[in-house]
């Protein structure tokens, strides 16, 4: 329920609702949608990736001298959970062998697995939580897909291109659009329930950036439907896919060639290190939405903290993009309860508007995220002062989702959002009859290891695909195309991996890049009391945490967690 | 109870436009695992279990109700009754004795999607746990997402794959229903099952969407594709700039 000191304001939204209406069933532009001047202009000034210290230079590694974004700097700049001395046993007698290790089990990860079997490589798979607890399995809106008629996958390329601001990598983006429809054949092939046309035409819809309709959707479960497909379809195979959890990757391991050859994983369960030696391995960590940069509310799952990115870079890969961050232009505001929880973009392509709080719409609905959420920032700011604050001393504006019934019939609501419905009745909302507040959430790490169309990186044997990739979404992703991703080069990831796998063999398995990555920390004079990767970011309030960790003697392995400096209300990420 | 209450449980987003005036959080006593602790009254049990100081392994994935992860099980003061819900979108009520089930052992049949048939016989011979039902409807009364999980059982024993589609479409696959299941039924495991039925066999499948696969392997964009790729930028984006917007 809403307070009351927002009642006058929801009238407000009600009184410009008819007019709003009238134009969104005419068929027109709502709002004008704005020119690359006026994108330029709002981005610089109100994109947090703009903001003071959002970015910083790293000193060690391939990215040396490049400004990247900085919670990320501070990672890629820390210790290693892993002393190479006391792994070298180990890593003479790993305690897994496995042709292909896939490290990530989100629909990147299950998706590798599953071509490589179909490729006749057996693999393993270690996740950080369960398999399926991920970002892929929260998707909800849809996957872009050119299927219909009227679109073309080369206009996808166009508006992928142009979302990307241009310096998305060519050959990514025509791969990951001309796989497309494939795509939704193989899904529908496992078992996925796309929402058809009665005629079995697939149901398109628009999203933010996209010049035609082609969002194909799950009602809004799309992540819960594709992920658990996959999941069955991985646990399907016992004797080809072996399935470990709460063992995540902390560091790769190399051979005396400098290859990939596998990683060490961290037992969360009995806290010891595993050696697990791999003739290829591929890195799905997905992203690092649970690293609050900038201090943001995040829409990620708890296992999103950059793992791979971490890892990748210490054995020597290279990053892309690292400078941009894409904040969800609709995270919610109220309840308190569900801050920075998703609220998909379908809403807006099914005709929700952003209205500020004298209930006008102030931007274009369908904006590409970043000067969606940059406009909506904007609107906040001191200079309009339009935003609607509520107690907990957030501000937002409205998504005002009633005129989507409005538009397309009573029950459309209810039938094509049953997730948003049931997290906003669960706090007495009805987004039938009520709009929701917002303000951007963040939401996608745009940039990654760098990767070619075969998923390689510049090491050899070391594969990436999905959001821990950089490349094919350029500075700024569209709306259903990190789904595509997934899928697309999940797949590809799987196949060129296992191709590879069955041509090698590995050679003798070394950490000697976790000696340099310390020796360049001290040569650089960098002091840091930080280990990486973080595992999982900690929510203890900070005088527990400083109880915690006057613990002496041995570091305690759950240490990086632990020496997280994410907290909430942490002072120095809300500056 | 020593520390001081806190107000702001989640990561606040950086705004200097906004005047703090948070009013204080009222506490609220819970016993998790039987232990007593005071947290703010506005926290979800996930969040009054990392309130107490837990670093959560096991019993989080999504956080935002998707996945499952963190079904709990909690009683209320004088009321007899065990109730159920996810942490991560369950508010903490003054009394609340709880404590977590991440996970609830399964076994899920193995099969091979493209072998079966969308009916009765596979439910039989996949799941013949589900003829057990006695329709006490426990499943559906313990299901945090409000899923009528006894009719989807009962869907399921008619061979009726499209009805177990649609009501466990949003089924988490939390396992809640199976832990209070008299009969020991695996519901969430027979959900998936339905649902890939339906999607592989039962869904109208799209012309369209098959012609436009064959032009893809046809190489009919090729030819636009090696344009646009060989365009620089300035002419790229002018392209952009004019491209039509379908309504
Ligand atoms: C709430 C939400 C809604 C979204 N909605 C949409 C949408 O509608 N459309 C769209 O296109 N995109 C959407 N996205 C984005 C999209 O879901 C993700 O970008 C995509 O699923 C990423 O897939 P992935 O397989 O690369 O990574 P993930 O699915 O995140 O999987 C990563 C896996 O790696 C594991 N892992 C992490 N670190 C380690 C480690 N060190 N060792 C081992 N395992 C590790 C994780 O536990 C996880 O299982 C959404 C994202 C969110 C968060
Ligand atoms: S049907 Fe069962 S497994 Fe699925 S959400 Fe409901 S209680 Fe959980
Ligand atoms: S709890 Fe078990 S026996 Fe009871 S209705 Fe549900 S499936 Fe049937
Ligand atoms: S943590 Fe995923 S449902 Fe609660």
């Amino acid at each position: 329920m809403y307070p009351d000191y927002l009642a006058g304001l929801l009238k407000e939204v009600d009184r410009t609702r008819p007019k709003r209406l009238e134009l969104a069933k005419s068929g027109n532009p709502v709002y004008p949608p704005m020119n690359a001047e006026e994108r330029k202009d709002v981005l610089s000034k109100y994109h947090p990736d703009y903001s003071k210290g959002a970015l910083q230079k790293i000193r060690v590694g391939p990215n040396k001298g490049q400004e990247l974004t900085t919670e990320i700097t501070e990672l890629l700049e820390a210790h290693s959970m892993v002393e190479p001395r006391l792994m070298d046993i180990h890593l003479r007698e790993p305690d897994y062998e496995t042709d292909l290790l896939i490290i990530g089990g989100g629909g990147a990860g299950c998706w590798a697995a599953i071509t490589a079997m179909q490729n006749g490589v057996n693999s393993m798979l270690v996740t950080k939580l369960r398999l399926g607890d991920s970002n892929s399995m929260m998707s909800e809106g849809g996957m872009q897909a050119a299927v219909a008629p009227q679109d073309s996958p080369t206009r996808h390329y166009l508006d992928a291109l142009g979302g990307g601001h241009f310096e998305n990598n060519p050959e990514l983006v025509r791969i990951l659009t001309q796989d497309g429809p494939e795509v939704v054949k193989e899904l529908e092939r496992l078992g996925v329930i796309w929402d058809k046309m009665p005629d079995g035409s697939m149901q398109v819809l628009h999203g933010g950036g996209t010049s035609r309709k082609r969002m194909v959707s799950c009602r809004d479960y799309i992540g819960a439907i594709i992920t658990r497909t996959l999941m069955d379809e991985v646990h399907n195979h016992p004797d080809k896919i072996q399935v470990r959890e709460f063992e995540p990757a902390v560091e790769l391991v190399l051979d005396d060639k400098g290859r990939c050859a596998g990683a060490i994983l961290y037992s969360l369960d009995s806290e010891q290190f595993l050696t697990v030696k791999a003739k290829a391995t591929i890195i799905t960590t997905g992203g690092f939405g649970r690293l609050h940069i900038r201090g943001f509310a995040t829409t990620n799952h708890y296992g999103a903290t950059g793992d791979g990115l971490v890892m990748a870079y210490r054995a020597g890969a290279k990053l892309a993009f690292m400078d941009s961050v894409q904040y969800h232009p609709t995270g919610a505001v109220f309840p308190e309860q569900i801050a920075g929880f998703l609220i998909t973009e379908k809403i807006r392509g099914a005709g929700g508007q952003p209205l500020n709080k004298h209930g006008e719409l102030f931007v274009f609905p369908r904006e590409p995220r970043d000067i969606e959420s940059a406009a909506i920032i904007r609107e906040c700011s001191t200079e309009r002062n339009n935003g609607i604050e509520t107690y907990a001393g957030r501000t937002g504006v409205w998504l005002d989702s009633p005129l989507i019934d409005m538009i397309h019939g009573e029950g459309y609501t209810k039938h094509q959002f049953p997730g948003m419905c049931r997290q906003f009745n669960r706090f007495g909302i009805d987004i039938t009859k009520q709009p929701m507040l917002i303000y951007p959430s963040l939401h996608y790490q745009n940039g990654g290891v760098e990767i070619n169309g075969r998923c390689e990186t510049n090491i050899p044997g070391l594969f990436v695909a999905g959001e821990a990739s950089g490349g094919v979404h350029g500075r700024n992703r569209l709306m259903g195309n990190s789904v595509l991703d997934y899928n697309v080069f999940g797949r590809r990831a799987g196949r060129y991996a296992s191709e590879y796998a069955k041509t090698v063999t590995v050679g003798k398995l070394s950490l000697e890049h976790v000696t340099k990555h310390v020796k360049e920390l001290k040569k650089e004079g960098i002091e840091t009391d930080l280990v990486s990767p973080m595992i999982l970011p900690s929510y203890t309030p900070e005088d527990v945490k400083t109880q915690q960790l006057a613990r002496l003697g041995s570091a305690p392995a759950r240490h990086s967690m632990l020496r997280s400096r994410i907290s909430p209300g942490d002072k120095k990420a809300a500056e | 109870m020593s520390r001081k209450p806190q107000t702001k449980v989640a990561a606040e987003k950086p705004s200097k436009t906004v005047k703090q005036t948070p009013p204080k959080a009222r506490m609220v006593t819970v016993y998790i695992m039987g232990k007593r602790h005071v947290v703010p009254e506005h926290a979800t049990i996930m969040r009054a279990i990392e309130y107490s100081g837990q670093q959560i392994i096991r019993g989080a994935g999504c956080r935002e109700g998707f996945c499952g992860a963190c079904g709990t099980i909690y009683r209320l003061p004088g009321d007899y009754k065990i109730h159920s819900g996810l942490a991560c979108t369950t508010l903490v009520q003054e009394g609340m004795s709880l404590t977590q089930i991440p996970a609830v052992p399964m076994e899920k049949a193995i099969y091979d999607i493209e072998k079966l048939s969308p009916d009765v016989d596979t439910i039989k011979r996949l799941y013949p746990v589900v003829f057990r039902c006695v329709a006490c409807n426990t499943c559906t009364k313990s299901c945090p997402q409000g899923i009528q999980v006894m009719d989807y059982i009962q869907a399921a024993k008619r061979g009726d794959v499209a009805a177990i589609m649609d009501i466990s479409f949003d089924c988490v696959g939390c396992g809640l229903c199976a832990l209070r299941c008299p009969a020991e039924i695996v519901q969430h495991k027979v959900g998936v099952l339905g649902r890939r039925l339906y999607g592989r066999y039962l869904a109208k499948e799209s012309k369209e969407l098959d012609a436009r696969i064959k032009q893809v392997q046809g190489g009919e964009y090729d030819d636009e594709y090696a344009s646009m790729m060989g365009m620089d930028k300035t002419s790229l984006s002018k392209m952009y700039y004019e491209r039509d917007i379908e309504p």
